[in-house]
């Protein structure tokens, strides 16, 4: 936001990133198959900007953020961190990295201990990283809940006693705990209701301005998406479809996908009626994905190239690129 | 504008309680509204506004103890369903009135063929064999859309996308031809692009049978494209009561006015997204007057005395709340909120 050109610093490189999942069976529990759930995508992240996924269930969106923080050991590919390759680091330089690379999940319920009370919750986050020395740590949690709109005294609390938009706060202020550099936002607001959710993206808003964070924002809802990000990147069956700037993605779409995608949204505007392009059929299954371009069974504009050849990503626009034979 | 004036459902101050350990917890606290023939209803609300428990009420399907049904009517053609006995309302259910869930993977049952599971439906309200309910099975599934129902009829849930699911779902909600069919967030759990489908399956088979439709959501933009008239729910009570179109036009709630601007627009750039201060209040610990007053920017001394009536303001569109009566001029004392 803000940032001409020049000045942009990429911060994560991910070049060719591959992740599948084996699929065992037969007698001896070999390897059947695979689940292609990421195949072969390239983007970066600039410093300071907010790039967010989206697509719908089983796309890759949340394998591609769980495979740069290695949560998953990708298949092939590879992930530039500030110039350091990720994937060649060891176990314990790694979780030494992770300091800078932080993440919020979709359900607050399920990832905070119920058993641990939120200042130890926060302490121990500070303990594994050993950001703070130990006499300090204290007072550094009470500013993290500060940060987050959270009272002092909850420190003492349990998870259990906190509303859901709540205990999304104390996962952010987990995250915030070891002053990272990308945070990674897995559907972070996808469980609240829409006025919690208006909160909460506020807060993510204005913690990035206070300490130049740069997010990258793993969501389905397109509302949210446009409302948070500089670049959004649109993906089908583990590919990248379309990369773009926000404004050009929502008001030009190129990809037959993502104008689907954007028109299948019902919107309250009673000014703006819409063409809607409704597709047939489910997405096919990522074990065996259709040749040529993942998309053509479903699109309405297909040709005969598509059912055989890959379309590559290539610049459309500025700042704008697009997967799709009918474009080039 | 589509005219709809023959009432098939009329609920009047519906009360459906739940009496824990933790106290008393007023879920639905005296709702009222009509369902006519034909129409689309929308209900609306976040979690905890008690949409869900107003459509488990309607059929009677609110555990007890710890819930209850403890006052109001529900008339279904004139006679009162909280008057029926099980075994009435047992040949109701799912024949007359049907409901289809938000998860179709935990309303289906896994060990039996979709096709078994749409033919038990039929074969329990309508006199029909083995075979003849298991033919109408299939034409089912080739009406909601199913690609080679023949097929897919055969096949245990599993081996169903979740969209091909709620299909089913809705084929066996609709078997009987019910009257009214109440859909308790039907898209939730699907994709967009699968959730255009289904809504767009939902008003053609409409048209087709003339069904009257509940549509439970919190989507505030599935309202806007499907249903005719809205109610806004909030901690158990209605507090708006309109059109579907003139909610987004014309909202008079501070709630729902809040609600609406608290989503983020796909239509233009904001900052900052305006929002609702504070959270739902307990349903063991109501406030005394309007349970939005605590979280409204317009509140008054009267907002937090009494619960204010949902009165009309115009020929459709009915509120609860204090701005639209002759009292709120007189009260001339604005509280000063606290930490809000």
């Amino acid at each position: 936001m803000g940032v001409s050109v020049e000045e942009k610093k990429v911060l994560l490189k991910v070049d060719q990133l591959k992740q599948y999942f084996p699929i065992k069976g037969g007698f001896f529990g070999r390897t059947i198959n695979h689940v292609k759930a990421v195949d072969d995508i390239t983007f970066h992240i600039y410093q300071g900007e907010t790039l967010s996924i989206v697509g719908e269930s089983g796309c890759g969106k949340s394998t591609t953020g769980r495979a740069i923080l290695r949560l998953d050991e990708p298949t092939g590919g590879s992930i530039h961190f500030q110039e350091k390759d990720l994937l060649s680091l060891g176990k314990k330089e790694m979780r030494k990295t992770r300091k800078d690379l932080q993440v919020i999940f979709q359900d607050p319920f399920a990832s905070l201990n119920p058993r641990q009370t939120i200042g130890q919750i926060l302490g121990e986050a500070l303990a594994i990283q050993n950001v703070v020395p130990k006499e300090n740590r204290k007072s550094r949690i009470e500013e993290l809940l500060g940060h987050v709109g959270l009272r002092p005294e909850s420190m003492e609390r349990y998870p259990h006693e906190f509303s859901g938009g709540q205990r999304q706060r104390i996962g952010i202020a987990r995250a915030l705990a070891v002053d990272p550099k990308l945070i990674i936002c897995d559907e972070a607001v996808s469980a609240l209701d829409v006025s919690i959710q208006a909160q909460v993206l506020n807060l993510l808003k204005s913690l990035q301005r206070k300490f130049d964070l740069t997010f990258l924002f793993i969501s389905h809802d397109l509302g949210v998406v446009r409302h948070i990000s500089d670049r959004v990147m649109v993906m089908y069956l583990g590919k990248i479809v379309e990369i773009a700037d926000k404004k050009s993605i929502f008001e030009q779409p190129q990809h037959p996908y993502t104008r689907a995608l954007l028109s299948a949204i019902p919107v309250p505007n009673p000014v703006q009626e819409r063409e809607r392009i409704l597709l047939t059929g489910d997405v096919p299954s990522p074990i065996d994905p259709p040749n040529g371009c993942r998309f053509h069974t479903r699109c309405p504009f297909v040709m005969d190239i598509c059912k055989t050849q890959v379309p590559e990503l290539k610049r459309s626009a500025q700042n704008h690129q697009v997967a799709c034979h009918i474009v080039s | 504008m589509k005219q709809f004036d023959e009432k098939i459902l009329e609920v009047k101050n519906l009360q459906t309680y739940f009496f824990t350990d933790e106290g008393t917890s007023k879920a639905v606290n005296g709702i009222s509204f009509t369902l006519n023939k034909g129409e689309t209803l929308g209900i609306v609300g976040e979690s905890g506004s008690g949409k869900s428990i107003t459509s488990l009420s309607l059929l009677r399907l609110i555990q007890s103890p710890p819930g209850k049904i403890t006052g109001g009517s529900i008339l279904f053609k004139g006679e009162d369903l909280l008057t029926k006995t099980e075994k009435q309302m047992r040949s109701i259910r799912g024949n007359e009135i049907s409901m289809i869930f938000q998860e179709p993977m935990t309303s289906l049952n896994p060990v039996y063929s979709a096709g078994e599971q749409i033919a038990e439906a039929i074969r329990l309200h309508q006199k029909l064999g083995k075979k003849e309910a298991w033919n109408k099975a299939v034409d089912m599934l080739r009406l909601v859309g199913i690609p080679s129902p023949e097929k897919r009829a055969k096949q245990e849930p599993h081996e169903l996308s979740g969209g091909m699911r709620q299909r089913v779902m809705i084929a066996m909600a609709l078997a009987c031809h019910p009257e009214v069919l109440i859909a308790d967030e039907p898209t939730t759990a699907l994709d967009v692009t699968i959730q255009a489908q289904i809504l767009e399956l939902i008003k053609t088979l409409q048209k087709d049978f003339g069904t009257a439709v509940i549509l439970i959501t919190h989507d505030l933009g599935v309202v806007y494209e499907t249903c005719d008239r809205v109610a806004v729910m909030y901690a158990g009570k209605i507090v708006e009561y309109t059109l579907a179109k003139e909610i987004f036009t014309n909202p008079k709630h501070p709630y729902t006015i809040g609600l609406l601007n608290s989503l983020p627009r796909l239509d233009m750039d904001q900052e900052e997204l305006t929002t609702i201060p504070g959270t739902v209040p307990s349903p063991y610990n109501m406030p005394k007057g309007c349970s939005f007053a605590p979280r409204c920017a317009h509140a008054k001394r009267i907002c937090e005395q009494a619960v204010p009536d949902l009165q009309s303001t115009g020929p459709s569109t009915q509120v609860s709340c204090w701005m639209f009566t002759p009292q709120w001029e007189q009260d001339h004392d604005v509280q000063e909120k606290v930490g809000v």
